[in-house]
Formats: structure tokens, C-alpha cells, sequence
């Protein structure tokens, strides 16, 4: 390769270089770089649509990537640290189903925290490999799941010296570290992959004191959210892979589930900014730090908010803490954060990440102007005046240990019944139940129905969280394997 | 030389006037500010290229937007103006002797060293012992404020750019919060005419009524805004804006006004059938 740095942008540069040559298309889309579709040219704009193109030789394969695609990657695992990088277009849910299905194949054993993203367990339905769950610390006064201490790892390690891989949610949603170094040396002591789901991480690669990242730390492979943190267009991420993973065997895992007609829209988006954060990265997220720094001081102020950041580490199972995450606990107002989310979005023009039953996430990004800032501070202040009240009959726990019986893909695909949600309990199980966002399963297939999990579900939806998973739209039936 | 300011008051209607001279230009922080000369209108400030006074007709703008709270309300002791940079505003609440204190908040700086520097006409009362200037987010200031105001005036700018927080709810709400028991708050309100003013216009209204038992609209005719048709909003605790009007203590004042008059003051509150209908249909929560 002729020495590229990290100001250049293959395959923006390539797309560019084809606008100007004026080709007749005669391959797909069949929009014809918009022409073929005025309404939807209108709507996003001409610039946009004559980039929608089709694989080319000048602009290489993403199934198959030999010149600008190549390129691309390579400049991203050299900004990431990586010894590769993929460019995926199925988002970091493919990139961490990806992961799983490079180091697992039928009846392995794979260690996650159960307050993983729907997307890794979902990959065990398709792929047959069993996991071993490791029940996640969890906060009393906060309500919510940690992340994995070094010692329950080991003892799944020690039980389970036949698994494959260990994944790490790592940050979580809220903004939790594990201790990525200790549990990665761990796994591989014990012969075992270190999968990282960093969709909530991607500044942890160029941000200064940031919680370490899945590369630095020695991990095997990492699927990043370029979409969420790191600028790039939603669905676009990046799955990283280190020194001892066979890079062609991952491709031709990606390859299994992935599009045959990558977006170059998509694509560019992640070249882009992947250019952006090797060269701004570091002042970007220190801009993010100081304006989410001054939200949290401000929150505080107003009282009975929490929003929480480094006091929380402990060394374990709060290992470190994003401080670019704005979470604000919210039960001590005595509203349900999805209450809170809900008045912001309704009565204050204000979109939220999301709430659950405690907390709300404010997503703040470069993208956010001192003033907005002061909009979420003002209107959670004139939450608080309008609507406080006893916190009495909150439910605050976000997180219910699971009991397992069976696997993902056995329950899946078992014989099953559709039932009343509260006939349920003493059932197994055979679909998932969540609330979205964050998107971690209350319920996974093979799963006991308890009736705490009844009450949390019927409180979810009393609450207004959008609930998710069951074939039944509204979550009032759920299928459970037939006895 | 031909040396014309332009505004555009839609896409597809620009009002000009021809201008002497250029007196400052300045790219603060949050805005450009401009100062001009002309024959017609005198001495001129816009911001980002929006007209906010001229020396000819500032005098209808600040007179509305502070005698008419203040004949409903004259024994207000402590008043806090938000935005009004210019000082207008100000200027005519210092006639009132029964004033104790003025709070100032303006988010430029820039605004205020401009407007000392070639708007005397408008800035000269500034210097008043009892106003204190604070530069700041007025969303911001008024959060750390409660029951303390007997009268808020938010003379801000338009509802996108910086001004854009001071048309939200959380902001009326806390003005609410930051008013005493018997408070009143007046805002530039935007026009009912053309349709993005007039959407802005309803949106503002919805917000306040949301916020206050009492929301009424009046007008004003100010040449110098697009359409020439604006409103003010009189949101309020517990004065109605005409019955509770303090007729003879405010006549007893004495004050000289070239615009605002008694009368007027009834009759500002009484609006076209059109204006009617908009802010009705945004009443019903």
C-alpha cells in the first residue's frame, strides 16, 4: 500500500473521483443517482443520491475488499490499534454477532454478563452455543446492573474450562467499566477469546483518560459503534480484531449474515469519520466531557436528581466510569425515568436517550451547543417542580437474576403455546421480552417465567416503556414451550 | 452612494432602509452586531442582520413592553429584564421611583458595550444605582431564582439563535417559579402575521398558557418589525391585565408618554378576529 495517513479518505476519495468521471450507470440502483426517483432526490438531496452506487471495480467490494475498501480498513485499525478493522453496514448488531460466531460453533460454551444487548443472545439461537451466564453486580441505590467482577469470572472460568470465548459489555449503557485487563489476561490464561461489545465505547480510542479501551487492553475482537459516539451514519460500526484472530475466517463469518450490496453511503460515512477522530478526536471528547461535567454539576444542584460519575467506582464491578455518559437517576423525584423521558419528549421538545425504571440517559454528543444544555437542565428542574412526589411503590431494580433452563436456540425452536402474560408463570420461556431502548432482554428464550418477572413486565408497560421481543405486538400473550 | 440595509421579512418580502453610515460592526460570541445612521429612522442596531431598534420608533416597543404591566402592578419593587441588551427597557423602568432593584440578564456582553458605546438614547439609564447587569443564559439565571420578582419582562431577541431558550416551556416555567405571589411576566411575543412569525407567535402563546393561570395577548404597531403587527404577552398570577388596570395610581405618577396611554392600554388587549382564533386554538390544552 503507498503510505496513506489519517488524513486521507479512500473511499470518499473514490466516490468523489467517480462523480467527476460522469459514468453511464447501467448497473443497480435503479434510482439512476436519483434521477429515477425525484420525490425521494427531493427529499434528500442530490448530493446524496448520486452516491448511492453499487460495488465497482473503482470502489471496490465490501465482501471481498482489495483496493479503496481495504484501504479504508486499514487506516481504521491503525487509528483503533487493531491488527484489522471491518467496515460493517448491519450495525454493531452484526459486528457483535460476528464476534460470536468467529469463536463459537454448535454446543460451545460462551461466558457473557446476562445484561448483554439483545444481539448477543440472539446469535446463540443462530449459532447453537450455550452460554454461561455471570449475573452482573448491581447498584441497590441506583437500580442498575455493573459490570463483572474479576472474581465471578474466575469462578466461571474455573466451572467452565471448555468455553470458548468470554464477551464483555464494556462500557454498559449507563457507563460502567469491568475490568478489562485483569478479566481479558484471565480468559486467555484459561486458552479462552475476549469478545468486547464496545457500542457505547468508540471515544475510548481517542479521548484522553478515558477507561481503557477493548484493543489497548488486549482483546481479540471488538465491535465499535461508530454510529453512536464517533459521528458516522446510523447502522454504519466497526468490528476490530487483534493479532491472534484469523482475519479471512472473519470475513467469511461476516460475510455469512452481511449484505452483498454495502452502502456507500454508510461506508463513506464511517471513512469519514474515522478520519475525523484520528485527526479532532481528542478535543472532541474533551469538549463532550466538559459539557456533560457541567450538565451533571448543574443536575445536582437542582436536587433529588442523581447524575452519577466516578464517585461510583470501586475498583470491581465499577471499575471505571464513562464520564462522557449523562445518566441522571431520577427516582428520589419519585417519577420512573421513563416518566421523566416521557414529559421531556412531551411537554419540553426534548428527546432523551432513554428511561427505564430509574434512571435517565441524556445522550450529549459534540453535536450539542452549551444552550441545549441549559433546555435538559431547566426542564428536568421544572420536572422536579411540577411533579414530585413519594417515591413510595416505585419499583427501582432494573436487573432480575434469570433462571436458565434451556438454551437460546433449543427454546427458540421447541415446540410452544401462546399464553396469557400472567398464566405464565412456572413456564419456560421461548422468545425474548425487553424494553427498548436499552434493548437487554427481561426474558430470554429458555427462561423461567417467574412472577416477579410478570409484575416487572406489567409495571414496564404501566410505566410506558416500549416493550419488545414477544410475537404478541403488545406483550399481553408470550410464547412458552409446550409441556 | 446608494447604502441600503436589508432584512428579508419572508422569503419573499424584504424591507430596506437607506443607510448614512456604519457606525460598529461586531462578531461577538453568539451573534453579529451591527450599528447604523440613517435619515430616515436615526440610529439603528440589528442582530445577525435582524433589525432590534431604531431611534425613531424604539419608544412604542419599550413603553408597551413595561407601562402596561406596571399600570397593572405599580408597586412592584423588583424587576428582572432578560435580554434587552440595548436598555430600552430599563430606561423606562428607572422613571419609576418605586423601583428598588432591576436585574439585567443579557447573554452578550458585546450587546451592552455596543449599545453604551453608540446607543446613548437607549443605554444611558444602565448606569442607574439600582440596575445590576448579569451576563448570562437567562435560562440559566432564572433556574437559581424562586419567588423573588415581582415582575419578569423578557425582551428577548427571535425564537432561533440565542433567544431560542427563552421561548421554551421549561423557561416560562421557571419564570413562574422565580415570580412572587402576585408576579406578572410580559415577553416579546413575535407577530401574527406572516405565517413563520405567526407559528412562532402560537407556539410561545401554548407555552404560557401551560404555565399561567392568566395569559393575555396585546399589540402594538412597530414599523420597523415585519408586518408592523406585534404582540406582547401579559402572563400573570392573579391581575387581569384591564380589570385589575391601577387607573389613578398610575396617572398620579405622572409620567410623560409619547405611545402607552390608559386608554391604549384598554384597548391594546383587544385583537383582530384572526389573532383571536390562533391563540385560541392553541388555549385548549
Amino acid at each position: 500500500m503507498n503510505s496513506l495517513s489519517q488524513e486521507n479518505t479512500p473511499i470518499l476519495e473514490a466516490l468523489k473521483q467517480l462523480k467527476s468521471m460522469r459514468v453511464v450507470p447501467f448497473d443497480v440502483p435503479g434510482h439512476k443517482r436519483g434521477k429515477g426517483n425525484r420525490l425521494l432526490t427531493e427529499f434528500l438531496g442530490e448530493k446524496c443520491m448520486s452516491v448511492d452506487v453499487n460495488s465497482m471495480k473503482p470502489l471496490d467490494n465490501l465482501c471481498h475488499p482489495v483496493s479503496v475498501i481495504r484501504e479504508a480498513e486499514e487506516l481504521a485499525a491503525d487509528a483503533f490499534g487493531a491488527e484489522h478493522a471491518f467496515f460493517m453496514v448491519g450495525g454493531t448488531t452484526s459486528a457483535v454477532q460476528s464476534m460470536v460466531l468467529t469463536s463459537c460453533k454448535r454446543g460451545d460454551k460462551i461466558i457473557m454478563p446476562r445484561n448483554v444487548h439483545r444481539s448477543a443472545i440472539n446469535v446463540l439461537i443462530l449459532c447453537g452455543a450455550v452460554p454461561v451466564y455471570i449475573n452482573p453486580q448491581t447498584n441497590d441505590r441506583l437500580g442498575i446492573a455493573l459490570g463483572m467482577k474479576v472474581e465471578d469470572v474466575k469462578k466461571a472460568i474455573l466451572e467452565h474450562p471448555d468455553a470458548k470465548a468470554i464477551l464483555i459489555n464494556n462500557p454498559t449503557y449507563y457507563g460502567i467499566c469491568s475490568n478489562l485487563r485483569e478479566i481479558t489476561k484471565l480468559a486467555h490464561d484459561h486458552g479462552m477469546m475476549v469478545l468486547v461489545d464496545e457500542a457505547h465505547g468508540t471515544h475510548f480510542y481517542f479521548g484522553k483518560h478515558m477507561p481503557v479501551s477493548a484493543m489497548a487492553a488486549g482483546a481479540d475482537m471488538a465491535a465499535v459503534s461508530m454510529h453512536k459516539s464517533g459521528g458516522s451514519l446510523t447502522q454504519s460500526s466497526f468490528l476490530l480484531a487483534g493479532k491472534h484472530v484469523n482475519e479471512g475466517y472473519v470475513r467469511q463469518v461476516i460475510n455469512l449474515t452481511q449484505t452483498t450490496s454495502g452502502s456507500y453511503l454508510l461506508m463513506s460515512s464511517l471513512d469519514v469519520s474515522r478520519r475525523n477522530l484520528a485527526i479532532h478526536g481528542e478535543e472532541i471528547f474533551e469538549k463532550v466531557k466538559n459539557l456533560v461535567s457541567y450538565a451533571r454539576d448543574e443536575i445536582n444542584k437542582i436536587g433529588d436528581y442523581y447524575a452519577y460519575s466516578k464517585e461510583l467506582v470501586d475498583g470491581d464491578a465499577i471499575f471505571d466510569f464513562d464520564v462522557t455518559k449523562l445518566s441522571i437517576h431520577t427516582l428520589d423525584v419519585g417519577l420512573a425515568g421513563i416518566e421523566v423521558y416521557d414529559i421531556l419528549r412531551d411537554d419540553y421538545d426534548i428527546q432523551a436517550e432513554f428511561g427505564d425504571f430509574g434512571n435517565l440517559l441524556a445522550y450529549v454528543s459534540v453535536g450539542d451547543r452549551p444552550r441545549d444544555i441549559e433546555r435538559l437542565v431547566s426542564a428536568l428542574s421544572e420536572i422536579r417542580r411540577r411533579f414530585k412526589k413519594d417515591k413510595e411503590g416505585m419499583l427501582d431494580t432494573e436487573y432480575i437474576s434469570p433462571k436458565v433452563i434451556d438454551t437460546p436456540q433449543n427454546a427458540f425452536y421447541s415446540q410452544k403455546e401462546q399464553l396469557p402474560l400472567r398464566e405464565c408463570a412456572g413456564r419456560v420461556c421461548s422468545e425474548f421480552v425487553m424494553c427498548y431502548p436499552p434493548g437487554i432482554p427481561i426474558l430470554a428464550p429458555g427462561e423461567l417465567v417467574t412472577p416477579e418477572i410478570i409484575e416487572y413486565i406489567e409495571y414496564a408497560a404501566d410505566k410506558g416503556c416500549s416493550l419488545t421481543g414477544p410475537e404478541d405486538m403488545h406483550t399481553r400473550k408470550l410464547n412458552v414451550i409446550k409441556k | 452612494m446608494d447604502f441600503w440595509f436589508k432584512e428579508k421579512h419572508t422569503k419573499n418580502v424584504e424591507f430596506a432602509i437607506r443607510v448614512d453610515r456604519q457606525l460598529y460592526s461586531g462578531q461577538s460570541e453568539f451573534q453579529r452586531i451591527d450599528i447604523f445612521d440613517s435619515v430616515e429612522f436615526g440610529r439603528f442596531l440589528t442582530l445577525d442582520g435582524y433589525m432590534m431598534l431604531t431611534e425613531k420608533d424604539e419608544f412604542i416597543y419599550h413603553e408597551m413592553i413595561v407601562h402596561v404591566p406596571m399600570a397593572v402592578l405599580p408597586e412592584a419593587r423588583k424587576i428582572l429584564v432578560i435580554g434587552g441588551g440595548d436598555g430600552g427597557t430599563v430606561r423606562e423602568l428607572t422613571r419609576y421611583g418605586g423601583i428598588e432593584h432591576i436585574d439585567l440578564v443579557e447573554i452578550d456582553e458585546e450587546v451592552v458595550s455596543a449599545s453604551r458605546e453608540y446607543l446613548p438614547f437607549t443605554a444611558s439609564a444602565l448606569e442607574d444605582e439600582r440596575v445590576s447587569i448579569y451576563y448570562e443564559d437567562g435560562l440559566k439565571f432564572i433556574r437559581y431564582h424562586e419567588n423573588e420578582y415581582d415582575l419578569i419582562i423578557v425582551d428577548s431577541t427571535d425564537p432561533f439563535g440565542p433567544g431560542e431558550g427563552l421561548f421554551t416551556k421549561e423557561f416560562y416555567g421557571n419564570c413562574y417559579k422565580a415570580l412572587t405571589e402576585h408576579g406578572i411576566m410580559v415577553n416579546q411575543h413575535e407577530s401574527p402575521f406572516y405565517p413563520e412569525d405567526a407559528y412562532a407567535m402560537q407556539r410561545a402563546h401554548k407555552r404560557i398558557v401551560e404555565s399561567f393561570p392568566i395569559s393575555k395577548v396585546y399589540q402594538a404597531h412597530i414599523p420597523t418589525y415585519p408586518s408592523g403587527h406585534w404582540l406582547f404577552g401579559f402572563a400573570s398570577k392573579i391581575y387581569h391585565p384591564v380589570s385589575d388596570l391601577n387607573r389613578r395610581r398610575w396617572e398620579d405618577l405622572n409620567l410623560k408618554t409619547k405611545y402607552y396611554n390608559i386608554p391604549l392600554h384598554i384597548g391594546a388587549f383587544a385583537l383582530p378576529g384572526y389573532v383571536e382564533d390562533m391563540l385560541k386554538s392553541v388555549e385548549r390544552i
